[in-house]
């Protein structure tokens, strides 16, 4: 009976580094009891953590596929297994399964391109392994342009990887913006939406959205105001889920499921389904 | 159907039927439908002396055998830092459910088509592969019946075996391969029979169910790729307005899959079961952040579109209902799919 893999049955992992990165979001990293990478995985895609006793959940992988180590997961605290997450020390076992979902076609529909990445909050976690990824092949694309904002400085994720080594790199553009005037921050100041239209962006590229509803909206009507089409802005979405493989029924968006047909859309995709997401 | 020449017809006479479900049980558990002392039919394991109910259909849909209402997935033992898992899977036993109805037995096809399809759970998958189905024949389809709407021939139904009571006689057709071995186990208290009786009793069942109140019920407006045309309709508004969210229609119905996984700590370890959930309820779809279906219109919808238009766009145009009409009789407000059916679609016979 055994021999029979069941997705549902998860692995034991990890975690071997947290990383305090807000005031309310975590780093964490996981590799399986015996140290190895628990899968392989593509960028954009997702796998479940769970603490037996308190729920499971999903989560995007930060980390890129190109890491061969580790995997790593940036949570925010909101709920109650990420409050729990949130007071796990090092050496705390997990349990995972995954990867799940639809990657960002990064072989395909992004080789060759010029990439616009626009991200507010937590809303990099899903985006930083894209990033990561086309990094670490940079010369399969084009200009990498990175829209990241946040409430403030202290709520900018992966500061210090942006800063010391996203900002250096050959032909990446990195434009962090926070919400309101801070101490100590010079950079620009206003809401992602709207730096995206004041850095007036050219057509030829393709564009990448993570972040709250409100931001994806508004960050997509300027897009197009800009002239892009929805058929070149992709998002990834999150919606609950309780199997991850499209039988449990809850994270469906008309006919499709979020955790097997997406997570990654296309906004012309999108227009399809119905805006109960 | 009865095919003669292609298909062996069998027959044991009724007075043999518990020896019948004797040689059954010998092999195998064996559930039929049993009445309660309100005449309510369910389906028990038999003994000896246990007495098969004549009820159209059971309250609950024999689902239960492959997706029970509750069942434990693993466990785990944490101790510390670390956690153990193992997995509590056991080889499922031979088991024999008799008496399905047409409408129940196609919904085993829907169920299939969601927990078969890959990546496989392998817990329904298990107790598929070890339930023998042996349908039954409808003879007095009611006025809740509308199978007929889905291409279901309630005189002739599917299933590994296919049974037809009759006044005096059992009648038994195998269907598959598991049909075949489960008739050919019962050869002794068998014997060869004709399809007239059969056929007889089918021409009575249809000319019933021609005639039954929902006979019409059209479902070529529904379908694959009409969520556009159906997903913002004024209608759900008045037809939703007074559904409790209680989700009785999701519990008695045979084609309803959705799940809920929960763990429960025992105090020396933690089970993770999976249970029924309901697209009704308010909690489905609630996350930390929000709830995508916040009223109860929209979960309303998302059970007759699931059902009418998403179902058989990711199943080539197969519906996600059967007709077997237990939301009919049970929904405490009287709200059902055939109302939702008649309403979007041109509110028909009102």
């Amino acid at each position: 009976m055994s021999e029979m893999r069941e997705p549902l049955i998860p692995y034991v992992g990890v975690i071997t580094d947290v990383r305090i990165d807000t005031p309310d979001i975590k780093t964490f990293r996981v590799v399986t009891p015996d140290g190895k990478k628990a899968f392989d995985h593509r960028p954009g895609q997702c796998a479940m953590l769970s603490i037996p006793g308190v729920g499971e959940a999903m989560f995007s992988i930060t980390s890129a596929p190109t890491n061969t180590e580790f995997m790593e997961f940036s949570i925010k605290k909101c709920g109650c297994v990420t409050e729990w997450l949130h007071q796990a020390e090092v050496g705390q076992q997990v349990t995972i399964r995954g990867p799940y979902g639809n990657p960002f076609p990064v072989d395909d529909a992004f080789a060759g391109k010029n990439l616009l990445f626009v991200a507010g909050g937590v809303g990099l976690a899903p985006l930083r392994s894209v990033i990561n990824y086309c990094r670490h092949y940079r010369d399969r694309y084009g200009k990498i342009d990175i829209v990241y904002g946040s409430r403030s400085k202290d709520d900018l994720l992966d500061y210090k990887e942006i800063i010391e080594e996203w900002a250096t790199d050959e032909g990446v553009n990195v434009h962090l913006t926070i919400d309101r005037e801070q101490e100590g921050w010079d950079g620009h100041v206003g809401f992602v939406p709207n730096y995206v239209k004041e850095l007036n962006f050219d057509t030829d590229k393709i564009a990448v959205l993570c972040g709250p509803p409100i931001m994806i909206k508004f960050t997509l009507e300027g897009l197009q105001a800009l002239g892009f089409e929805k058929t070149q802005v992709y998002t990834t979405l999150e919606l609950r889920m309780k199997c991850g493989i499209g039988k449990c029924g809850r994270c469906n968006v008309g006919s499709k499921y979020v955790c097997k047909d997406g997570p990654v859309f296309r906004f012309d995709e999108l227009d399809e389904l119905p805006g109960e997401y | 159907m009865c095919l003669k020449g292609v298909k062996r017809m069998r027959k044991c006479a009724l007075a043999n039927l518990d020896k019948l479900f004797a040689a059954i049980a010998e092999n195998a558990d064996l559930y039929l439908p049993v009445n309660d002392e309100n005449g309510a039919a369910s389906y028990k394991k038999w003994e000896e002396g246990t007495e098969m109910s004549d009820a159209l259909n059971t309250v609950k849909s024999p689902k239960d055998f492959f997706f029970p209402q509750s069942e434990d997935l693993m466990t785990f033992k944490t101790e510390g830092k670390n956690i153990e898992i193992t997995d509590i899977r056991e080889e499922s036993k031979d088991f024999v459910v008799f008496g399905v109805r047409a409408c129940d037995v196609r919904s085993f096809d829907i169920l299939d088509r969601v927990f078969i399809t890959d990546p496989q759970d392998s817990y329904y998958a298990s107790k598929r592969e070890k339930g023998v189905i042996v349908s039954m024949a409808c003879t007095r389809p009611t006025e809740t019946c509308f199978c007929a709407a889905f291409g279901i021939d309630a005189a002739a139904p599917k299933g590994d075996v296919t049974t037809w009571k009759t006044e005096a006689d059992l009648y038994l057709q195998a269907n598959t391969e598991k049909g075949e071995k489960l008739l050919a186990a019962l050869e002794a208290l068998t014997e060869e029979a004709d399809c007239a009786a059969v056929e007889a009793q089918q021409a009575k069942t249809r000319a019933i169910m021609e005639k039954l109140p929902l006979a019409g019920l059209d479902t070529e407006q529904f379908g694959g790729g009409k969520t556009k045309e159906y997903f913002d309709a004024p209608e759900w508004k008045e037809l939703s307005q007074s559904c409790l969210g209680c989700g009785t229609c999701t519990f008695v119905c045979p084609t309803c899959q959705c799940y809920d996984i929960k763990d429960f700590n025992t105090g020396r370890g933690v089970i993770r079961y999976r249970c029924w959930d309901s697209c009704m309820y308010s909690e489905f779809t609630r996350m930390a952040h929000g709830n995508n279906r916040n009223s109860q219109l929209e979960r309303f919808r998302q059970r007759f579109m699931h059902k009418l238009v998403y179902y058989p766009e990711n199943n080539d145009g197969i519906f996600g209902c059967v007709g077997c009409g237990r939301c009919l009789a049970k929904c405490p407000i009287s709200m059902n799919i055939v109302k939702v059916m008649k309403t979007l679609g041109g509110k028909k016979d009102e």
